[in-house]
């Protein structure tokens, strides 16, 4: 009860604004700390592996940074839409909303230490590593203070400082750069794992299976996660997939089907993983037909989940799947929907409270897109800066070995 | 002088590079190893002093024919003479065990590299020594693994990367055009990728088409990457180590039949300048420019020019991306005619943009056209024969150079 009493003081005393401390709360106290247990919606399937329970620990800190995390996520794919459509960004877009729950659930499971890579479907594992909605917003638009100094836009969000890899264009391609990611953590031996994600359709990519071998060949601490949102861009899993359960498709590498849309399963799912890859267990023998069975460490898991706008702005989706069932995905599975329902039968917070925070984000959103309207284009020399680096007084570019000078409209 | 001490200015930039400026007077160059085993001595380019190095090349041991021959005994000779005698895998080995001694992020990935000792024997008991976590022998997979060595880069570690054979690495294309090449670019500067892609290429002996494959000329619009291209067991070590310390990702081209070459290399650590040309032979009628093989092609032909009365100038351009505009303008001000010696395809090759980058810059220099001599555009036959006339032979270096200098 103490937590309401202190969200509603600080909505009537205060100007808006002072709702975003959240995280931590201004005095802790052993409400804040109370440890709630939630079901998750649908049990854990497991292939080869014994799948964790569904009672899942939280705090009543965790579900509100849950409710506002995945509300700003929602938020900034639903201004990214509307600036797409006012040729703000161009190229490509690729939305994430619906699928907000596998990004928040996995933050909560691991630390920054942790590697993530993704593909081209990456705003929002961008903010939950740590990005700020302002750089999100000016790499979307080109500008020169975006993530990657517009030079990568909207598929090429990175944030080294945070193990965040990408943002990576071609399908597929990122798996076998996170198992390397993962390899180098073996390497250092400083017991951190790489989630490698991927969507449905790249789980028929022949270099995703190598990736996959030679992880389990070296023992090497990745997990693979496919997110699986039932289409590759307009084909559907079953017409894609002669098997579309893609937990089994790593065949002698254990996997785990998740409910993508329960922030709590996935964030179960993600921490029984790293504790999976991580353990380095003692050689368990089972003498059986006289072979020798280590302990493995790579983990393949299925999130099913589910996007509501196309596969980019240039599709609308509904030409391969009817409005009704993205319409009844967003009324039953909703994952900001499930969240609400937790907070309020909880009691944490009141309807009221819970909408004025959707309003202090929406608030986030807009000055951060206005923000991002007033930076800069990039300066033209940017066009050669970081092609190379520049060491040992190197100059180059292409065939020239001077530096090229271009004056560019 | 004072030009290679400028030169020299360029890299002392790096803390690494100590430059004894009397060392540049290659001739008497001091040999005792003892005192000296940290310092690393830069070769530069620069024409007029190249007695001391590359005298194996002029002199008694010219190689006349473009495969060395089975050496009898690759022990190290006793003789009073300075540093080692190496066999050029020997040259890549030590330039990759050094490497791996002074900086632990360096590990090593490709196919049979480890317990096998690598197919050409250029890892061979690294893995004996550094164990199986640095020396890695990888699955059949090189899309795969071509990625895990660039996701490791990415982090920090600088994998070598071996492919059995170049033309195997076509597979991993779209890991080295999109990710290797690109991610520093497309994430801001955020990720270096200190990546070495190496493997043998080129037309070997009857080996087939699939296996006789010139890759240069596919990854040199790849913008991010740099080439380089090994044709002595000098520049071999050389290049082996500048690439492992440098931060962009560098494709090493070997040759396969250069593997047995034999030379005497400095006992000293020293690494080949990226970037650079090497000055072969110094001359006054006409520029040729080649690299790898074609080297011993071209000094072949050059054997039978200089007894015909002509003067060419010879030079190794090495670096294949980017180009040494600054040692071939040089030599283009000087001769004034220019013949490319290469490879690699006709079409699209490497000598192709060489001569759009010379005809940009320095156009004004040329007294005739550029030629270049290429291999043709056929896939390579098996047949001895065709395979010989697939590539440029010495025969055809010396009827370019009298039709140029007509």
């Amino acid at each position: 009860m103490a937590a309401v009493r202190r969200l509603s003081l600080s909505s009537s005393a205060a100007p808006l604004r002072r709702l975003l401390i959240l995280r931590p709360f201004s005095s802790s106290s052993a409400d804040d700390q109370r440890v709630l247990t939630v079901e998750t919606s649908l049990p854990f399937i497991g292939h080869k592996i014994d799948p964790p329970s569904r009672s899942v620990d939280t705090t009543p800190n965790e579900l509100l940074s849950f409710f506002r995390d995945m509300s700003m996520m929602r938020r900034m794919e639903i201004a990214a839409d509307s600036l797409y459509k006012a040729k703000l960004i161009r190229g490509f877009c690729h939305l994430y909303d619906g699928q907000e729950a596998v990004a928040v659930g996995m933050e909560a499971a691991i630390t920054k230490r942790d590697a993530i890579i993704t593909a081209y479907r990456d705003h929002c594992i961008y903010l939950g590593r740590g990005g700020s909605l302002v750089e999100s917003f000016t790499e979307l638009m080109g500008r020169r203070s975006g993530c990657s100094r517009g030079k990568g836009g909207s598929m090429h969000f990175y944030k080294k400082d945070s193990g965040f890899y990408g943002g990576h264009g071609i399908v597929g391609a990122q798996v076998p750069l996170g198992c390397g990611v993962a390899f180098a953590q073996k390497y250092s031996k400083d017991e951190n794992v790489t989630f490698a994600m991927y969507g449905d359709g790249a789980a028929n990519q022949g270099q995703l299976f190598e990736a996959l071998n030679i992880s389990a060949l070296w023992d090497l601490p990745v997990i693979l996660v496919c997110e699986n949102n039932h289409y590759g861009m307009g084909t559907a899993e079953w017409r894609a997939a002669k098997s579309p359960a893609y937990y089994k498709r790593g065949d002698y590498v254990p996997g785990l089907k998740v409910d993508g849309m329960d922030a709590f399963a996935v964030k179960q799912a993600c921490k029984f993983a790293k504790d999976y890859a991580l353990k380095n267990g003692p050689l368990v023998l089972v003498q059986s037909y006289d072979f020798f069975e280590h302990y493995k460490m790579v983990l393949i898991l299925e999130m099913d989940t589910y996007r509501y706008h196309g596969h980019s702005m240039s599709d609308p989706g509904s030409t391969y799947r009817t409005r009704d069932e993205i319409s009844g995905v967003r009324q039953e599975r909703d994952p900001i929907e499930r969240i609400r329902k937790l907070i309020l039968s909880h009691e944490l917070a009141t309807a009221a409270e819970l909408k004025d925070i959707e309003k202090v984000v929406r608030k986030e959103v807009d000055e951060a897109i206005a923000q991002a309207k007033e930076t800069p284009m990039p300066d033209p020399s940017e066009l050669f800066t970081n092609v190379y680096v520049k060491g040992f007084g190197v100059e180059a570019f292409g065939a020239d070995r001077k530096e090229v000078k271009a004056f560019l409209p | 002088m004072a030009a290679a001490l400028q030169m020299a200015g360029t890299l002392t930039a790096s803390s690494n590079i100590v430059i004894n400026s009397d060392r540049f007077r290659f001739g008497s160059l001091p040999r005792s190893s003892a005192g000296r085993k940290g310092t690393i001595l830069v070769v530069k380019s620069d024409g007029r002093h190249t007695v001391g190095f590359n005298a194996g090349l002029r002199g008694a041991n010219l190689i006349t024919n473009a495969v060395a021959a089975k050496t009898e005994a690759s022990a190290k000779t006793m003789d009073s003479k300075p540093g080692h005698e190496v066999l050029l895998f020997e040259a890549l080995r030590e330039g990759l065990e050094e490497e791996m001694d002074r900086d632990p992020r360096v590990c090593v990935m490709g196919e049979d590299v480890g317990h096998y000792g690598g197919s050409y024997k250029v890892t061979k008991g690294l893995a004996d020594k550094y164990g199986d976590l640095r020396v890695l022998d990888t699955p059949i997979a090189e899309n795969s693994f071509t990625g895990m060595g660039i996701g490791a880069a990415m982090t920090g570690l600088r994998p070598v990367v071996e492919g059995m054979n170049m033309g195997f690495l076509l597979l991993a294309f779209n890991q080295i055009s999109n990710n290797c090449g690109m991610l520093h670019y497309t994430s801001g500067g955020q990720f270096t990728i200190p990546i070495v892609i190496r493997g043998p290429g080129g037309v070997g002996r009857q080996l087939g088409a699939e296996h006789s494959q010139r890759l240069e000329s596919y990854f040199q619009s790849i913008p991010g990457l740099q080439m380089v291209a090994c044709s002595t067991p000098y520049n071999a070590k050389g290049l082996m180590k500048a690439a492992i310390r440098s931060e962009n990702p560098v494709v090493l081209f070997e040759h396969v039949l250069l593997y047995n070459l034999k030379e005497r290399i400095p006992d000293e650590d020293y690494i080949c300048c990226l970037e650079e040309a090497e000055m072969v032979r110094p001359g006054e009628h006409v520029t040729i420019l080649m690299y790898s093989r074609m080297r011993y092609h071209v000094m072949q032909a050059a054997k039978t020019l200089v007894n015909k009365g002509y003067d060419p100038e010879v030079i190794d351009i090495r670096s294949l991306k980017p180009f040494d505009l600054y040692t071939i303008g040089n030599s283009i001000q000087k001769t004034h005619r220019v013949l490319i010696v290469e490879e690699c395809m006709r079409t699209g090759g490497i000598g192709a943009s060489l001569r759009a980058a010379i005809i940009d810059n320095f156009w004004d220099f040329l007294d005739a056209p550029i030629m270049c001599l290429s291999s043709q555009d056929v896939p390579t036959p098996y047949a001895g024969s065709l395979e010989d006339w697939t590539v440029v032979q010495p025969a055809q270096i010396v009827a370019a150079v009298e039709q140029l200098c007509q």
